[in-house]
Protein backbone atom coordinates (compact mmCIF):
# COMPACT_ATOMS: atom_id res chain seq x y z
CA UNK A 1 0.00 0.00 0.00
CA UNK A 2 1.37 3.23 -0.99
CA UNK A 3 1.53 5.56 1.99
CA UNK A 4 0.58 9.66 0.96
CA UNK A 5 0.93 11.96 4.04
CA UNK A 6 -0.18 15.81 2.91
CA UNK A 7 0.87 18.66 5.43
CA UNK A 8 -1.83 19.98 6.95
CA UNK A 9 0.01 22.74 8.93
CA UNK A 10 -0.73 26.01 9.03
CA UNK A 11 1.42 27.45 6.06
CA UNK A 12 0.52 24.47 3.81
CA UNK A 13 -3.27 25.27 4.93
CA UNK A 14 -2.74 28.95 3.31
CA UNK A 15 -0.91 27.41 0.62
CA UNK A 16 -4.00 25.05 -0.18
CA UNK A 17 -3.56 21.69 1.27
CA UNK A 18 -7.17 21.46 1.96
CA UNK A 19 -7.66 21.84 -2.12
CA UNK A 20 -4.69 18.93 -1.85
CA UNK A 21 -6.16 16.64 0.42
CA UNK A 22 -9.84 16.68 -0.82
CA UNK A 23 -8.80 16.20 -5.09
CA UNK A 24 -6.31 13.28 -3.50
CA UNK A 25 -9.12 11.90 -1.60
CA UNK A 26 -11.99 12.30 -4.66
CA UNK A 27 -9.02 10.95 -7.20
CA UNK A 28 -8.26 7.68 -5.11
CA UNK A 29 -12.04 6.89 -4.88
CA UNK A 30 -12.94 7.54 -8.61
CA UNK A 31 -9.56 5.42 -9.29
CA UNK A 32 -10.92 2.82 -7.39
CA UNK A 33 -7.59 2.95 -5.42
CA UNK A 34 -8.75 2.82 -1.63
CA UNK A 35 -7.08 -0.24 -0.86
CA UNK A 36 -3.71 0.64 -2.39
CA UNK A 37 -3.24 4.33 -1.54
CA UNK A 38 -3.33 5.36 2.27
CA UNK A 39 -4.10 9.11 2.69
CA UNK A 40 -3.13 10.48 5.99
CA UNK A 41 -2.24 14.07 6.90
CA UNK A 42 1.02 15.70 9.03
CA UNK A 43 0.79 18.92 10.91
CA UNK A 44 4.22 20.48 9.57
CA UNK A 45 6.86 18.67 7.84
CA UNK A 46 10.17 21.38 8.35
CA UNK A 47 9.57 23.09 4.57
CA UNK A 48 7.26 25.87 5.49
CA UNK A 49 9.47 28.06 2.83
CA UNK A 50 8.20 25.24 -0.16
CA UNK A 51 6.70 26.50 -3.33
CA UNK A 52 3.43 24.33 -2.78
CA UNK A 53 2.30 21.95 -0.46
CA UNK A 54 4.22 19.53 1.46
CA UNK A 55 3.19 15.40 0.66
CA UNK A 56 5.14 12.36 0.79
CA UNK A 57 4.85 9.49 -0.94
CA UNK A 58 6.30 6.66 0.59
CA UNK A 59 8.48 9.02 2.73
CA UNK A 60 9.67 10.63 -0.41
CA UNK A 61 9.15 14.29 -0.26
CA UNK A 62 7.13 16.47 -3.13
CA UNK A 63 6.15 20.04 -2.92
CA UNK A 64 2.62 19.86 -4.58
CA UNK A 65 1.06 23.19 -6.30
CA UNK A 66 -2.32 22.73 -5.42
CA UNK A 67 -3.39 23.48 -9.20
CA UNK A 68 -1.77 20.74 -10.09
CA UNK A 69 -2.79 17.90 -8.08
CA UNK A 70 -3.84 15.56 -11.44
CA UNK A 71 -0.81 15.40 -12.73
CA UNK A 72 1.04 14.67 -9.20
CA UNK A 73 -1.48 12.07 -9.14
CA UNK A 74 -0.83 10.71 -12.14
CA UNK A 75 2.91 10.97 -12.14
CA UNK A 76 3.40 9.93 -8.57
CA UNK A 77 0.48 8.31 -6.98
CA UNK A 78 -0.39 6.02 -9.48
CA UNK A 79 3.34 5.06 -10.15
CA UNK A 80 4.08 4.04 -6.92
CA UNK A 81 0.73 2.18 -6.50
CA UNK A 82 2.02 -0.17 -9.74
CA UNK A 83 5.69 -0.35 -8.71
CA UNK A 84 4.10 -1.93 -5.15
CA UNK A 85 1.87 -3.98 -7.07
CA UNK A 86 4.82 -5.21 -9.16
CA UNK A 87 7.04 -5.62 -5.48
CA UNK B 1 3.93 50.29 26.20
CA UNK B 2 2.42 47.80 28.77
CA UNK B 3 2.41 44.65 28.26
CA UNK B 4 0.71 43.90 31.29
CA UNK B 5 -2.44 45.21 33.59
CA UNK B 6 -0.92 45.18 36.76
CA UNK B 7 2.62 45.44 38.83
CA UNK B 8 1.82 42.25 40.45
CA UNK B 9 1.58 40.16 36.86
CA UNK B 10 4.54 41.60 35.86
CA UNK B 11 6.36 40.48 39.20
CA UNK B 12 5.36 37.24 38.91
CA UNK B 13 6.52 37.55 34.78
CA UNK B 14 10.36 38.17 36.50
CA UNK B 15 10.05 35.33 38.38
CA UNK B 16 8.84 32.79 36.16
CA UNK B 17 11.79 34.61 33.45
CA UNK B 18 13.98 34.10 35.85
CA UNK B 19 13.28 30.79 36.67
CA UNK B 20 12.90 29.57 33.37
CA UNK B 21 16.43 31.45 32.36
CA UNK B 22 18.13 29.20 35.14
CA UNK B 23 16.37 26.35 33.85
CA UNK B 24 17.14 26.23 30.59
CA UNK B 25 21.32 26.65 31.56
CA UNK B 26 20.81 23.45 33.83
CA UNK B 27 21.49 26.02 36.95
CA UNK B 28 18.22 26.26 38.26
CA UNK B 29 18.93 23.72 41.34
CA UNK B 30 22.47 25.89 42.21
CA UNK B 31 21.00 29.57 41.51
CA UNK B 32 17.23 29.23 42.67
CA UNK B 33 18.02 30.72 45.82
CA UNK B 34 19.51 33.37 44.68
CA UNK B 35 16.39 34.85 42.88
CA UNK B 36 14.78 36.56 45.24
CA UNK B 37 17.35 38.88 45.74
CA UNK B 38 18.11 39.45 42.34
CA UNK B 39 14.91 40.37 41.88
CA UNK B 40 15.04 42.57 45.33
CA UNK B 41 18.32 43.86 45.37
CA UNK B 42 19.64 46.11 47.79
CA UNK B 43 17.72 47.29 51.65
CA UNK B 44 15.04 49.18 50.67
CA UNK B 45 12.08 47.69 50.33
CA UNK B 46 9.97 48.68 47.46
CA UNK B 47 6.79 46.94 47.71
CA UNK B 48 6.33 45.46 51.40
CA UNK B 49 8.23 46.42 55.07
CA UNK B 50 11.91 45.34 54.52
CA UNK B 51 13.47 43.58 52.05
CA UNK B 52 13.65 40.32 54.06
CA UNK B 53 10.23 39.86 53.73
CA UNK B 54 9.84 40.74 49.96
CA UNK B 55 12.40 37.89 49.57
CA UNK B 56 10.78 35.78 51.74
CA UNK B 57 7.57 35.97 49.27
CA UNK B 58 9.45 35.55 46.06
CA UNK B 59 10.63 32.56 47.09
CA UNK B 60 7.20 31.16 47.66
CA UNK B 61 6.57 32.39 44.31
CA UNK B 62 9.81 30.52 43.14
CA UNK B 63 8.20 27.67 44.61
CA UNK B 64 4.88 28.38 42.62
CA UNK B 65 6.72 28.67 39.28
CA UNK B 66 8.62 25.47 40.05
CA UNK B 67 5.21 23.32 39.98
CA UNK B 68 3.98 24.64 43.93
CA UNK B 69 3.15 22.73 46.45
CA UNK B 70 2.59 18.72 45.42
CA UNK B 71 -0.04 18.20 48.95
CA UNK B 72 -2.41 20.39 47.33
CA UNK B 73 -4.28 19.37 44.31
CA UNK B 74 -5.13 22.22 43.41
CA UNK B 75 -3.41 24.99 40.65
CA UNK B 76 -4.66 27.94 42.97
CA UNK B 77 -2.61 28.77 46.09
CA UNK B 78 -2.66 31.23 48.41
CA UNK B 79 0.88 32.67 49.46
CA UNK B 80 0.11 33.08 53.50
CA UNK B 81 2.46 35.47 53.88
CA UNK B 82 1.73 37.78 50.70
CA UNK B 83 -1.58 38.27 51.97
CA UNK B 84 -2.17 41.29 53.27
CA UNK B 85 -5.15 40.09 55.67
CA UNK B 86 -7.09 42.97 54.64
CA UNK B 87 -9.95 44.62 56.49
CA UNK B 88 -13.57 42.81 55.44
CA UNK B 89 -15.50 44.34 57.95
CA UNK B 90 -18.75 44.54 55.63
CA UNK B 91 -20.79 48.10 55.41
CA UNK B 92 -18.59 50.79 56.87
CA UNK B 93 -19.97 54.35 57.42
CA UNK B 94 -16.09 56.63 56.10
CA UNK B 95 -15.71 59.98 57.31
CA UNK B 96 -17.21 60.97 54.40
CA UNK B 97 -20.44 60.75 56.24
CA UNK B 98 -21.40 64.68 56.42
CA UNK B 99 -24.26 63.97 59.21
CA UNK B 100 -27.22 65.32 56.75
CA UNK B 101 -30.46 65.72 57.23
CA UNK B 102 -32.14 63.09 54.80
CA UNK B 103 -31.05 60.14 56.72
CA UNK B 104 -32.06 58.33 53.52
CA UNK B 105 -29.58 55.28 54.83
CA UNK B 106 -31.75 55.21 58.10
CA UNK B 107 -34.85 54.83 55.95
CA UNK B 108 -32.93 52.34 53.30
CA UNK B 109 -32.41 49.91 56.31
CA UNK B 110 -35.08 47.35 56.83
CA UNK B 111 -33.36 46.04 59.96
CA UNK B 112 -33.01 49.20 61.74
CA UNK B 113 -29.19 48.58 62.11
CA UNK B 114 -28.60 52.93 61.66
CA UNK B 115 -28.36 55.09 64.37
CA UNK B 116 -26.77 58.49 64.63
CA UNK B 117 -24.27 60.21 67.11
CA UNK B 118 -25.00 63.62 68.43
CA UNK B 119 -23.57 64.88 65.12
CA UNK B 120 -25.80 63.35 63.11
CA UNK B 121 -23.18 61.12 61.67
CA UNK B 122 -24.67 57.51 60.96
CA UNK B 123 -23.19 54.23 62.21
CA UNK B 124 -24.17 50.41 61.26
CA UNK B 125 -24.88 48.14 63.95
CA UNK B 126 -22.81 45.32 63.13
CA UNK B 127 -25.33 42.56 65.00
CA UNK B 128 -28.19 44.07 63.10
CA UNK B 129 -26.79 44.47 59.39
CA UNK B 130 -27.74 42.04 57.20
CA UNK B 131 -25.05 43.34 54.83
CA UNK B 132 -27.50 43.94 51.84
CA UNK B 133 -25.67 47.50 51.06
CA UNK B 134 -29.13 49.16 50.52
CA UNK B 135 -27.73 52.27 52.80
CA UNK B 136 -24.84 52.53 50.47
CA UNK B 137 -26.68 52.63 47.80
CA UNK B 138 -28.81 55.65 49.04
CA UNK B 139 -26.28 57.71 50.45
CA UNK B 140 -25.87 60.91 48.18
CA UNK B 141 -22.26 61.20 49.25
CA UNK B 142 -21.50 57.63 48.79
CA UNK B 143 -20.00 57.87 52.21
CA UNK B 144 -20.95 53.95 52.91
CA UNK B 145 -18.52 51.72 51.44
CA UNK B 146 -18.22 47.57 51.16
CA UNK B 147 -15.26 46.72 52.91
CA UNK B 148 -14.76 43.13 51.12
CA UNK B 149 -11.46 41.88 49.93
CA UNK B 150 -11.07 41.99 46.51
CA UNK B 151 -10.58 37.78 46.76
CA UNK B 152 -13.50 37.20 48.60
CA UNK B 153 -15.40 39.87 46.49
CA UNK B 154 -13.74 38.65 42.57
CA UNK B 155 -14.77 34.52 43.77
CA UNK B 156 -18.42 34.12 43.01
CA UNK B 157 -18.71 30.63 44.03
CA UNK B 158 -17.74 31.51 47.41
CA UNK B 159 -15.09 28.92 47.74
CA UNK B 160 -12.63 31.99 49.50
CA UNK B 161 -13.09 32.50 53.07
CA UNK B 162 -10.84 33.96 56.31
CA UNK B 163 -8.34 31.69 58.02
CA UNK B 164 -8.52 32.12 61.76
CA UNK B 165 -5.45 34.34 61.44
CA UNK B 166 -6.83 36.83 58.97
CA UNK B 167 -5.54 34.97 55.93
CA UNK B 168 -7.03 33.70 52.55
CA UNK B 169 -7.70 30.29 52.57
CA UNK B 170 -9.72 28.65 49.22
CA UNK B 171 -11.73 25.73 49.77
CA UNK B 172 -10.51 23.26 46.84
CA UNK B 173 -13.89 21.47 47.12
CA UNK B 174 -15.60 25.01 45.86
CA UNK B 175 -12.94 26.35 43.72
CA UNK B 176 -13.33 25.96 39.99
CA UNK B 177 -10.06 27.48 39.04
CA UNK B 178 -11.14 30.21 37.18
CA UNK B 179 -8.30 32.20 38.04
CA UNK B 180 -10.46 35.75 39.21
CA UNK B 181 -8.82 35.47 42.68
CA UNK B 182 -5.52 35.13 40.91
CA UNK B 183 -6.09 38.39 38.88
CA UNK B 184 -8.03 40.31 41.19
CA UNK B 185 -5.83 40.18 44.66
CA UNK B 186 -3.69 43.79 44.41
CA UNK B 187 -1.16 42.05 46.46
CA UNK B 188 -0.56 38.78 44.41
CA UNK B 189 -1.14 36.77 47.06
CA UNK B 190 -3.08 33.96 45.50
CA UNK B 191 -1.57 32.55 42.12
CA UNK B 192 -1.75 30.04 39.80
CA UNK B 193 1.18 26.86 40.05
CA UNK B 194 3.12 26.72 37.03
CA UNK B 195 4.59 24.13 35.05
CA UNK B 196 6.85 25.73 32.49
CA UNK B 197 9.56 23.69 33.75
CA UNK B 198 7.94 20.51 32.73
CA UNK B 199 7.82 22.50 29.00
CA UNK B 200 10.92 23.20 29.02
CA UNK B 201 11.91 19.48 29.98
CA UNK B 202 9.48 18.36 27.10
CA UNK B 203 11.54 20.74 25.18
CA UNK B 204 14.89 19.71 26.04
CA UNK B 205 14.43 15.95 26.26
CA UNK B 206 13.32 16.12 22.25
CA UNK B 207 16.84 16.27 21.17
CA UNK B 208 15.46 19.46 18.83
CA UNK B 209 12.31 17.24 17.90
CA UNK B 210 14.07 14.62 17.02
CA UNK B 211 13.26 11.89 19.68
CA UNK B 212 9.56 13.15 19.84
CA UNK B 213 7.99 16.01 18.37
CA UNK B 214 6.63 19.29 20.70
CA UNK B 215 3.77 21.10 19.30
CA UNK B 216 2.53 24.21 20.90
CA UNK B 217 -1.10 24.46 20.49
CA UNK B 218 -2.51 28.12 21.15
CA UNK B 219 -6.05 28.86 22.29
CA UNK B 220 -7.46 31.72 19.98
CA UNK B 221 -7.91 34.44 23.03
CA UNK B 222 -4.48 35.02 21.89
CA UNK B 223 -5.64 37.43 19.16
CA UNK B 224 -4.54 40.79 20.83
CA UNK B 225 -2.18 39.72 23.76
CA UNK B 226 1.18 40.62 22.36
CA UNK B 227 0.47 44.14 21.57
CA UNK B 228 3.30 45.13 20.11
CA UNK B 229 4.14 42.19 17.94
CA UNK B 230 2.26 40.67 15.13
CA UNK B 231 0.52 37.15 16.17
CA UNK B 232 2.84 36.02 12.99
CA UNK B 233 6.01 36.88 15.34
CA UNK B 234 4.62 35.22 18.65
CA UNK B 235 4.13 32.03 16.29
CA UNK B 236 7.78 32.47 15.29
CA UNK B 237 8.59 33.00 18.74
CA UNK B 238 7.38 30.03 20.06
CA UNK B 239 9.19 28.18 17.21
CA UNK B 240 12.42 29.48 18.53
CA UNK B 241 11.66 28.63 22.24
CA UNK B 242 12.03 24.57 20.53
CA UNK B 243 8.78 24.03 19.73
CA UNK B 244 8.06 21.59 16.41
CA UNK B 245 4.82 23.33 15.44
CA UNK B 246 2.40 25.74 16.07
CA UNK B 247 -1.67 24.92 15.81
CA UNK B 248 -4.15 26.79 16.49
CA UNK B 249 -7.05 25.48 19.12
CA UNK B 250 -9.83 27.12 17.50
CA UNK B 251 -9.68 23.89 14.84
CA UNK B 252 -10.58 21.80 18.04
CA UNK B 253 -13.16 24.26 18.17
CA UNK B 254 -14.58 24.17 15.12
CA UNK B 255 -14.87 19.98 15.96
CA UNK B 256 -16.31 20.28 19.17
CA UNK B 257 -18.69 23.10 17.36
CA UNK B 258 -19.75 20.26 14.73
CA UNK B 259 -19.94 17.44 17.13
CA UNK B 260 -21.97 19.48 19.73
CA UNK B 261 -24.74 20.48 17.03
CA UNK B 262 -25.53 16.94 16.59
CA UNK B 263 -25.19 15.86 19.87
CA UNK B 264 -27.64 18.86 20.91
CA UNK B 265 -30.05 17.88 17.90
CA UNK B 266 -30.17 14.89 19.40
CA UNK B 267 -30.10 14.81 22.98
CA UNK B 268 -32.69 18.36 22.97
CA UNK B 269 -30.79 20.16 25.60
CA UNK B 270 -27.08 20.86 26.40
CA UNK B 271 -24.33 22.59 28.20
CA UNK B 272 -21.42 23.68 26.60
CA UNK B 273 -18.71 21.75 27.52
CA UNK B 274 -15.36 23.80 26.82
CA UNK B 275 -14.98 25.53 29.65
CA UNK B 276 -13.50 23.16 32.24
CA UNK B 277 -14.12 25.81 35.25
CA UNK B 278 -17.51 26.06 34.47
CA UNK B 279 -17.86 22.09 33.87
CA UNK B 280 -16.69 21.54 37.60
CA UNK B 281 -19.06 24.26 38.66
CA UNK B 282 -21.73 22.03 37.57
CA UNK B 283 -19.96 19.02 38.49
CA UNK B 284 -20.07 20.26 42.88
CA UNK B 285 -22.96 22.67 42.76
CA UNK B 286 -25.57 20.92 40.17
CA UNK B 287 -24.81 16.95 39.96
CA UNK B 288 -28.28 16.40 38.78
CA UNK B 289 -27.32 18.32 35.63
CA UNK B 290 -24.10 16.84 34.78
CA UNK B 291 -25.59 14.49 32.79
CA UNK B 292 -26.76 17.42 30.19
CA UNK B 293 -23.11 18.63 30.13
CA UNK B 294 -22.16 17.45 26.50
CA UNK B 295 -20.04 14.81 26.25
CA UNK B 296 -17.23 16.53 23.95
CA UNK B 297 -14.03 16.87 24.64
CA UNK B 298 -13.04 20.33 24.81
CA UNK B 299 -11.41 22.25 21.71
CA UNK B 300 -7.78 22.14 23.90
CA UNK B 301 -8.10 17.90 24.21
CA UNK B 302 -10.11 17.45 20.89
CA UNK B 303 -7.47 19.20 18.81
CA UNK B 304 -4.42 17.37 21.09
CA UNK B 305 -6.56 13.98 20.68
CA UNK B 306 -6.54 14.38 16.32
CA UNK B 307 -2.44 15.50 16.80
CA UNK B 308 -2.46 12.13 18.46
CA UNK B 309 -4.08 10.16 16.48
CA UNK B 310 -1.88 11.37 13.54
CA UNK B 311 1.09 10.72 15.57
CA UNK B 312 1.37 9.16 18.60
CA UNK B 313 5.11 9.39 19.90
CA UNK B 314 4.79 13.44 20.19
CA UNK B 315 3.83 15.90 22.79
CA UNK B 316 1.46 18.90 23.07
CA UNK B 317 1.77 21.99 25.12
CA UNK B 318 -1.75 24.02 25.66
CA UNK B 319 -0.86 27.30 25.72
CA UNK B 320 -3.81 29.74 26.85
CA UNK B 321 -5.44 32.16 28.75
CA UNK B 322 -6.52 29.69 31.41
CA UNK B 323 -6.04 28.77 34.89
CA UNK B 324 -8.82 25.76 35.14
CA UNK B 325 -6.98 24.13 31.94
CA UNK B 326 -4.31 23.58 34.15
CA UNK B 327 -6.46 22.02 36.43
CA UNK B 328 -8.27 20.24 32.94
CA UNK B 329 -5.12 18.98 31.94
CA UNK B 330 -4.00 17.05 34.65
CA UNK B 331 -7.05 14.74 35.07
CA UNK B 332 -5.48 11.13 34.05
CA UNK B 333 -7.77 11.25 30.48
CA UNK B 334 -6.64 14.44 29.91
CA UNK B 335 -3.21 14.15 30.51
CA UNK B 336 -3.13 11.58 28.27
CA UNK B 337 -3.52 14.07 25.38
CA UNK B 338 -2.31 16.92 26.98
CA UNK B 339 1.73 17.22 28.09
CA UNK B 340 1.54 20.20 29.98
CA UNK B 341 -0.48 23.70 29.94
CA UNK B 342 0.97 27.34 30.24
CA UNK B 343 -0.52 30.51 30.17
CA UNK B 344 -0.18 33.25 27.96
CA UNK B 345 1.67 35.11 30.69
CA UNK B 346 4.35 32.24 30.80
CA UNK B 347 4.42 32.25 27.42
CA UNK B 348 5.41 35.80 27.73
CA UNK B 349 7.85 35.61 30.45
CA UNK B 350 9.83 32.27 28.87
CA UNK B 351 10.19 34.03 25.41
CA UNK B 352 11.85 36.77 27.58
CA UNK B 353 13.96 34.02 29.38
CA UNK B 354 15.74 33.07 26.18
CA UNK B 355 15.68 36.57 24.90
CA UNK B 356 13.93 36.11 21.93
CA UNK B 357 13.53 39.14 20.26
CA UNK B 358 10.22 38.93 18.77
CA UNK B 359 9.97 42.14 16.95
CA UNK B 360 13.28 41.20 15.22
CA UNK B 361 11.24 37.80 13.49
CA UNK B 362 9.86 37.09 10.78
CA UNK B 363 6.07 36.20 10.16
CA UNK B 364 4.97 32.77 11.24
CA UNK B 365 1.53 31.23 10.27
CA UNK B 366 -1.43 30.35 12.25
CA UNK B 367 -4.63 29.39 10.01
CA UNK B 368 -6.40 26.30 10.40
CA UNK B 369 -9.63 26.59 11.58
CA UNK B 370 -12.42 28.69 10.17
CA UNK B 371 -13.95 32.06 11.42
CA UNK B 372 -16.24 30.60 13.81
CA UNK B 373 -13.92 28.10 15.45
CA UNK B 374 -12.05 31.39 16.43
CA UNK B 375 -14.49 33.76 17.92
CA UNK B 376 -15.19 30.60 20.44
CA UNK B 377 -12.38 33.25 22.38
CA UNK B 378 -15.36 35.34 23.40
CA UNK B 379 -18.51 35.37 25.22
CA UNK B 380 -21.05 34.18 22.57
CA UNK B 381 -18.88 32.81 19.83
CA UNK B 382 -19.44 29.15 20.80
CA UNK B 383 -23.43 29.79 20.81
CA UNK B 384 -22.80 31.43 17.47
CA UNK B 385 -20.77 28.50 16.29
CA UNK B 386 -22.79 25.85 17.52
CA UNK B 387 -25.73 27.62 15.63
CA UNK B 388 -23.69 27.46 12.36
CA UNK B 389 -23.02 23.67 12.83
CA UNK B 390 -26.63 23.35 12.95
CA UNK B 391 -27.03 24.89 9.80
CA UNK B 392 -23.88 23.19 8.11
CA UNK B 393 -25.04 19.98 9.21
CA UNK B 394 -28.69 20.58 7.79
CA UNK B 395 -30.24 20.66 11.50
CA UNK B 396 -32.21 23.83 10.60
CA UNK B 397 -35.48 23.02 11.62
CA UNK B 398 -34.16 22.10 15.76
CA UNK B 399 -35.68 25.67 17.64
CA UNK B 400 -31.94 26.38 18.45
CA UNK B 401 -32.44 28.71 21.90
CA UNK B 402 -29.30 29.13 23.29
CA UNK B 403 -28.82 31.45 26.60
CA UNK B 404 -25.62 32.58 26.82
CA UNK B 405 -23.93 33.04 30.11
CA UNK B 406 -21.00 35.53 30.23
CA UNK B 407 -19.37 34.67 33.81
CA UNK B 408 -20.01 32.15 36.72
CA UNK B 409 -22.57 34.37 37.92
CA UNK B 410 -24.99 34.39 35.28
CA UNK B 411 -23.99 30.78 34.68
CA UNK B 412 -25.42 29.90 38.33
CA UNK B 413 -28.44 31.51 37.92
CA UNK B 414 -29.39 29.42 34.56
CA UNK B 415 -28.40 26.32 35.90
CA UNK B 416 -30.42 27.43 39.14
CA UNK B 417 -33.51 27.63 36.96
CA UNK B 418 -32.85 24.60 34.92
CA UNK B 419 -32.62 22.58 37.76
CA UNK B 420 -36.01 23.69 39.01
CA UNK B 421 -37.51 23.35 35.13
CA UNK B 422 -37.66 27.13 34.89
CA UNK B 423 -35.04 27.62 31.95
CA UNK B 424 -37.18 28.29 28.07
CA UNK B 425 -33.66 27.60 26.29
CA UNK B 426 -32.45 24.63 25.21
CA UNK B 427 -28.46 25.17 25.34
CA UNK B 428 -26.43 26.49 27.91
CA UNK B 429 -23.28 28.50 26.54
CA UNK B 430 -20.95 28.58 30.06
CA UNK B 431 -18.22 30.98 31.05
CA UNK B 432 -16.87 31.43 34.03
CA UNK B 433 -14.42 34.30 32.77
CA UNK B 434 -16.88 37.61 32.36
CA UNK B 435 -16.12 38.06 28.54
CA UNK B 436 -15.26 34.47 27.71
CA UNK B 437 -11.86 33.40 27.16
CA UNK B 438 -10.34 36.45 26.70
CA UNK B 439 -11.41 37.86 30.29
CA UNK B 440 -8.62 34.19 31.54
CA UNK B 441 -6.68 35.04 34.48
CA UNK B 442 -3.52 33.91 32.62
CA UNK B 443 -4.15 36.91 29.67
CA UNK B 444 -1.34 39.32 29.89
CA UNK B 445 -3.84 42.14 29.12
CA UNK B 446 -7.67 42.25 29.38
CA UNK B 447 -8.41 45.54 27.71
CA UNK B 448 -11.77 46.41 25.86
CA UNK B 449 -10.64 46.17 22.61
CA UNK B 450 -9.71 42.30 22.78
CA UNK B 451 -13.24 41.02 22.24
CA UNK B 452 -12.64 43.28 18.63
CA UNK B 453 -9.42 42.03 18.11
CA UNK B 454 -10.56 38.25 18.57
CA UNK B 455 -13.82 38.77 15.75
CA UNK B 456 -10.46 40.52 13.16
CA UNK B 457 -8.78 37.64 14.11
CA UNK B 458 -11.58 35.77 13.36
CA UNK B 459 -12.30 37.11 9.98
CA UNK B 460 -8.81 36.61 8.93
CA UNK B 461 -9.30 32.83 8.76
CA UNK B 462 -9.08 31.51 5.30
CA UNK B 463 -11.64 28.41 6.08
CA UNK B 464 -15.09 30.58 6.53
CA UNK B 465 -17.30 27.25 7.14
CA UNK B 466 -16.81 24.95 9.94
CA UNK B 467 -16.98 21.97 7.29
CA UNK B 468 -14.31 23.67 5.92
CA UNK B 469 -11.88 23.59 8.09
CA UNK B 470 -12.62 20.38 9.30
CA UNK B 471 -14.60 18.33 6.74
CA UNK B 472 -11.33 17.18 4.69
CA UNK B 473 -9.39 15.93 7.76
CA UNK B 474 -12.16 12.81 8.16
CA UNK B 475 -14.06 14.49 10.86
CA UNK B 476 -17.30 15.45 9.41
CA UNK B 477 -20.06 13.33 10.48
CA UNK B 478 -23.45 14.14 8.95
CA UNK B 479 -25.54 10.40 10.45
Amino acid sequence: MAKITVCIGSSCHLKGSRKVVEELQYLVKTNKLDDDVELGGAFCMGKCGAEGVSVTVNDKYYAVDPAKVTEFFDDVVVKAVNEEKKA
Amino acid sequence: MNRFDTKVQYLKYRVLREVARLAWKDKLYDKMLDIPAMIVPGKTPTMRCCVYKERAILNERVKLAMGGDKSNHNVIEVIDIACDDCPSGGYEVTSACRGCLAHRCEAACKKGAITFDHNQKAHIDKSKCIECGMCSKVCPYSAIINLKRPCENSCKVKAITMSEDMCAQIDNEKCINCGACVYQCPFGAISDKSYILDVIDLIKKSNKNKKYKVYAIVAPSIAGQFKDVSLGQVVSAIKELGFYSVIEVALGADMVANKESLELAEKGFLTSSCCPAFVKYVEQQFPDLAKHVSSNLSPMAMLAQYIKNMESNCKVVFIGPCTAKKAEYRKKEIHKLVDSVITFEELQALIDSKDIDMSALEEGHLDNASYYGRIFARSGGLTDAVRQALKENGKESFPFNPIVCDGIEQCKIALLRKSKNLLPNNFIEGMACVDGCIGGAGCLTHGVKNKSEVDVYGKEALEKNIHDAIGYLGLTDKN
